[in-house]
Formats: structure tokens, C-alpha cells, sequence
């Protein structure tokens, strides 16, 4: 079956049909490569919303405050609601079988001067755990720590951008920077994956900040953790008994949408998760129909073949071909066309996918790393090769049925 | 084909001796095609007997009717059937495929029976690039090359001027002196008169079944 006389007869076949051999080929390799292509760029798609939303830390709560528009428990509406440090104490008292940390973030704008370069900045004040809800990389010096928010120490700890451009190339380490007046030790540079514009920012201790200000214990916004092990519906249940305790401390109604509001962005993430995740699934119905509309093209053209061939096969079958050997020397032919040019698209596919990924394909249509698994580009390429052969073999298995005679009186 | 039958032969009986040169006679539509394509198994009657060779030749499946064709029928087509992809020596070739003789064989064998009908310098050329009396040489070539036992021939000079039909019949003559059996469906009689036995057929009935002195068409080629 598999002699070399065959092989030969095919080759030759193959060779002296060049129009047919390139439509066929044609078809799958376009087939598979806009197939490859297409599931790339969907991979590409979900790599940058797992990159948008993966910089921070996935258990974290974000609680901001707002003014109340309904009054409460004889408080008048319109009310700016403040956040202490004893609230932080209290939510650690309350919720400390549930919670990993807590920390507060107090957020100003200022201009920070080093020598002769000056740049308005965003200060972040934070405690030590904000290291884990930013997910900040500590790149030489150290981060904020306990020993800071206690002494109130004036140290700054600044982005790696900050450090580029205030030092251009000189190590910040050790050096005074100038924070919207007071001055500041750089004790660590950090990187953030969140992008540019994290590492622009610059953190100090609270307990510092809050001193610069008039010695208050305000604070803007409180960032806690869960702990992962509660799982999803456990950090949902945490999230709305927080919200009633700070209500409840805060004389807020149940009711009012403004006085707190809880960001929960295991919540963000797992929409976002499922907008990426539709996202992918309609890619793939659109891949999964070119590679149907593939099968189809596949299936045209080897119906084409057959009947253009059915001449040939009457004067094969005159001179004693059996059937068996006119459906295979058929089938063999398209297995191998397709085999061949699916490979061929498949290759150039991945070739394409791996050229393509760059800065502008990321930032301008949020393709990041797009990518085909092997095994799935190769099922495809599969998937597409089988079903030509059963799409060969129909015709092929009628053409081998006529009679010789029909077969030869058809022009 | 379809649910109203035709009855194109109604009863044919006669047979024919190894090496004599037949041509079946007859009018169109008096079923001398369809008795060529039933004796070369192209095709299959409704009822009757056809022994081959000593070999009853019935109830043939696709594959068993194949191999006999290959074995013992070799054909010549009115529109030469050569496969227009392949070469002269590549079609000639194309049956012992199916005997599967060697490659190397197969080349030298056609090469051999194409210098027979003197196409020999033609072997590598497309059949587009060859005359229809050369074409027809060709397949006459490609049906002797398997050594069938006998020669089936539907109007071989159906699509050829008298002068070709001439050059093609010698070439019928020749391969019959040497002992091979051919049978010729002609509806020219100075074609049938270079046979030595003619069959008329007419109306699906043999009306007439005499030998004649045969005309050497030798005589008309220079």
C-alpha cells in the first residue's frame, strides 16, 4: 500500500495538477494560519487583562469615604466622613481571624526638588503592608517599616522613574530629596509592573505624614487583605460585614450609596476575568469557524477534484485499477496536500504570532505576548487534515463505484 | 439507467477463436458497442453467458472484474482515452502499474511496445503534443503492452482521417499476425473488409456472420 511505486505515482500526480495542488494546499494552509493567528491574538487579549489587573494583589479590599446624603442617628446629611488610626486598630480587633493586613494610604501631590531637578510627584503615605497590596518589587534599599510608622521617620522610599529622572543615573540611596518642603531620606528604590505611571510615585511613612500635617490622625483611604484561604464567596460575606461595621462606627445609613464605599477587587477581578474570559471563547468561535469554513473549502474542492477526475478514473479502471486502488491513490493525494500545506500554515502561524508581539500591538489594541499552544494548533491542523480525508473519501468511494463505462462516456 | 429499460441486444450468441481478427458491423444504435463493452466487462448483461478464456465471466465484483481486465482485456478508445497528464511511455505504462511490474520493467517495456507502433522518439511527449493518429497509436501501444489475450478495439478509427485510419489498421493487422485476438467495432466497411471475419449487427441481432478475404491495408501506406 505504502511502496515507493505509489508514492512515486502520487508525486507525479501531484506534480503535473500544479493549479489543483495550489488551491487545495492554499485553502489549508490560509485555513490553519488564520486559525493559529486568531487564537493567538485572543491569548494575546487575556495576557493584558491578567497584566492590567495582576499588578496588584488579587485579596485586597480598597475602602474609601465619601459625605453622607441621608441623615442618620440625628447626624445631618452632607457629612464628610474621616477615617482614623483607631480605625484601623479597631477592623484589625474585629476582623483579625479573617485578615492578612491593613494598612492606610494617604495620597498627596507635591513637588519633590534634588538639587537642580524638581518634578511634581504623587506621595503615597502608607504602613509597611502596602509593600504586599501594590505587589512593589524592591529593587536596592528597603522598603517602609513598623519602625518608621512608630519613630515617624523621614524616609521615602521612590519609584524607579523618580529615581531616573530627578538622579539621571546617579544611586539615590542615601541622598535628601526635597517633599513639598521637608526633606526626605531615599532609603529604597522600587519597580511596580503596573506601569509607568506606579513608578512615578514615592512613599513615605503615615505616621510621617500625618505629623507634617498639623499632627492629625487622619486618614484617606484604608487597604486591607483577606486571607486567600476564606476563598471567594468567604471574602464577599468579609466585605459586607465590614461595610456594616463601618457604617455602624461611622453613623452611615445602611442604606446611603456615598458615606463608604468598599472596592473589592477579587470582585473587579473576577468580572474582568470573565469579560477576558468571553472575550476568548467568542475568539475561538470565530477560529473555530474558519477552520469549519476550512473543512468546507477542503471538501469543495476535493468533490472538484473527483469530478474533473472522473475520466481519468475510467481509464485507470479500463486498464484495471481496482477500486481500492483508485480511492486510495485519491485519498493519499489529499492527505498529503493537507498534511503538508497544514503544517505549513501552522508554522507560519506561530512565525507570524511570535513576530507580531511588540510595544504598539500592546499599548494601542492591548495584545500582550499573543501565543498558540502547541497541542491546540496541532489538534487544529489535525482536526483539519482528518476531515479532508473523510471529505476525499466520499467522492472518492462514489468515483471508484461507477462503472468504467460511465466513467468514459463522461466529457 | 432509469426505471424504463432498453433492450439494446436481444440474443447474441457466437464465439471466437484466439487469433482471428473480427469486426462487429452495424448501423448506430444497433448495440455494437454495448457487445464490446459487455465482452471488455466495461459493462455487465442482463442475462446470458460470456466465457473468457475457458473463465465464466459472472458475477463479477468491482475488484475481481478489474484484475480480469487487466489481465486479459486491453482496449482501444474512438477518443483514445490517453490520460493527458502523463507521457506517451508513462500512459503506455499505466497498466503494467497495475500488475505491479517493477518501475524500471514498466519503463522498458513501454519504451519497447512505443517502438513497436514507432513512437519510440515520442515517449517523453504529452499526448496534447500528439497527432490523433499518433495518440491512437499510443493507446493501441498501452493496450498490447499488458499482453492481453484479447484486443478490444470500440471504432479505433472513428476520429481519424482515411489516410491515419489506414496507418492505424496495418498496425491492427500486424499485432493480429502475430497471433493476438482482436475484435473491431467499425461502422466503415472498407475498415471492416481489412478484418477476416465480419459480424453484422442490427437491431440487437446478428444478421450476418461470414469470413472474407481480407485487404491488406499495407497496400494503402506508403
Amino acid at each position: 500500500m505504502f511502496s515507493r511505486d505509489t508514492w512515486k505515482e502520487i508525486f507525479e500526480t501531484i506534480q503535473k495538477n500544479k493549479l489543483r495542488t495550489f488551491l487545495t494546499g492554499f485553502t489549508v494552509a490560509l485555513g490553519i494560519f488564520i486559525f493559529v493567528t486568531l487564537f493567538g491574538m485572543g491569548n494575546g487579549l487575556n495576557n493584558t487583562f491578567a497584566k492590567f489587573f495582576g499588578d496588584d494583589a488579587t485579596n485586597v479590599f480598597f475602602v474609601f469615604r465619601g459625605r453622607t446624603t441621608i441623615p442618620y442617628k440625628g447626624y445631618k446629611a452632607n457629612r464628610q466622613i474621616e477615617f482614623e488610626n483607631q480605625d484601623l486598630v479597631d477592623i484589625e480587633d474585629n476582623f483579625a481571624m479573617l485578615m492578612e493586613y491593613i494598612t492606610p494610604r494617604i495620597s498627596r501631590n507635591n513637588l519633590v526638588t534634588y538639587k537642580e531637578e524638581s518634578d511634581n510627584y504623587n506621595t503615597r503615605a502608607v504602613g509597611p503592608a502596602h509593600l504586599f497590596a501594590e505587589k512593589t518589587i524592591i529593587m536596592k534599599g528597603r522598603y517602609i517599616n513598623n519602625l518608621d510608622v512608630k519613630n515617624k521617620t523621614k524616609y521615602a522610599v521612590i519609584g524607579r522613574l523618580v529615581e531616573r529622572d530627578l538622579f539621571s543615573g546617579e544611586n539615590a540611596i542615601g541622598k535628601f530629596i526635597d517633599i513639598g518642603g521637608s526633606n526626605f531620606k531615599v532609603i529604597g528604590v522600587f519597580q511596580d509592573d503596573g506601569g509607568d505611571n506606579e513608578e512615578r510615585n514615592i512613599y513615605i511613612p503615615y505616621t510621617t505624614r500625618q505629623l507634617i500635617e498639623k499632627n492629625t490622625d487622619k486618614i484617606d483611604q484604608i487597604i486591607l487583605a483577606f486571607r486567600p484561604e476564606i476563598g471567594y464567596a468567604g471574602a464577599m460575606a468579609f466585605e459586607k460585614k465590614l461595610d456594616l461595621f463601618l457604617r455602624e462606627k461611622k453613623f452611615i445609613s445602611p442604606e446611603d450609596p456615598n458615606g463608604i464605599f468598599i472596592r473589592n477587587v477579587a470582585d473587579n477581578l473576577k468580572q474582568n476575568q470573565q469579560f477576558a474570559g468571553v472575550l476568548q471563547i467568542i475568539i475561538s468561535a470565530i477560529a473555530f469557524a474558519v477552520i469549519i469554513s476550512g473543512i468546507i473549502g477542503i471538501s469543495n474542492i476535493m468533490v472538484f477534484v473527483v469530478k474533473e477526475r472522473t475520466k481519468e478514473i475510467g481509464i485507470r479502471k479500463a486498464l484495471g485499477a481496482t477500486p481500492k486502488k483508485v480511492i486510495n491513490s485519491i485519498l493519499f493525494e489529499s492527505i498529503f496536500i493537507t498534511t503538508i500545506s497544514g503544517f505549513v500554515g501552522m508554522i507560519i502561524g506561530v512565525v507570524v504570532l511570535s513576530q507580531i508581539g511588540g510595544k504598539t500591538l500592546e499599548d494601542d489594541y492591548f495584545i500582550t505576548n499573543p501565543y498558540i499552544a502547541t497541542g491546540t494548533a496541532i489538534f487544529a491542523t489535525v482536526l483539519l487534515i482528518i476531515c479532508g480525508t473523510i471529505a476525499g473519501y466520499i467522492p472518492a468511494k462514489r468515483a471508484a463505484k461507477i462503472k468504467p463505462i460511465v466513467a468514459l462516456r463522461d466529457e | 439507467m432509469g426505471s424504463n429499460s432498453l433492450h439494446v441486444l436481444k440474443g447474441i450468441n457466437f464465439s471466437c477463436e484466439s487469433g482471428e481478427l473480427v469486426a462487429i458491423m452495424g448501423s448506430s444504435g444497433s448495440g455494437k458497442s454495448t457487445l464490446l463493452n459487455i465482452l471488455g466487462m466495461l459493462d455487465e448483461a442482463d442475462s446470458g453467458e460470456y466465457t473468457l478464456d475457458s473463465v465464466p465471466i459472472k458475477n463479477l465484483t468491482e475488484t475481481k472484474a478489474a484484475q480480469y481486465r487487466n489481465k486479459f482485456l486491453g482496449f482501444v478508445f474512438q477518443s483514445f482515452n490517453l490520460i493527458n497528464y502523463k507521457s506517451a511511455m508513462e500512459n503506455v505504462a499505466l497498466p503494467l502499474y497495475y500488475q505491479r511490474v517493477p518501475r524500471k520493467e514498466r519503463q522498458e517495456k513501454a519504451i519497447e511496445y512505443l517502438d513497436r507502433v514507432g513512437l519510440k522518439e515520442w515517449a517523453t511527449h504529452l499526448p496534447s503534443e500528439l497527432s490523433g493518429g499518433q495518440k491512437q497509436r499510443v493507446a493501441i501501444a498501452r493496450a498490447m503492452a499488458a499482453e492481453p489475450k484479447v484486443l478490444l478495439a470500440d471504432e479505433p478509427t472513428g476520429a481519424l482521417d482515411s489516410k491515419t485510419s489506414y496507418e492505424v489498421m496495418d498496425l491492427i493487422q500486424k499485432i493480429n499476425d502475430e497471433g493476438n485476438t482482436i475484435l473491431v467495432v467499425t461502422h466503415e466497411p472498407d475498415i471492416a473488409e481489412m478484418c477476416k471475419r465480419v459480424i453484422h449487427l442490427k437491431d440487437g441481432v446478428i444478421v450476418e456472420d461470414k469470413k472474407v478475404e481480407q485487404v491488406r491495408a499495407a497496400q494503402y501506406v506508403q
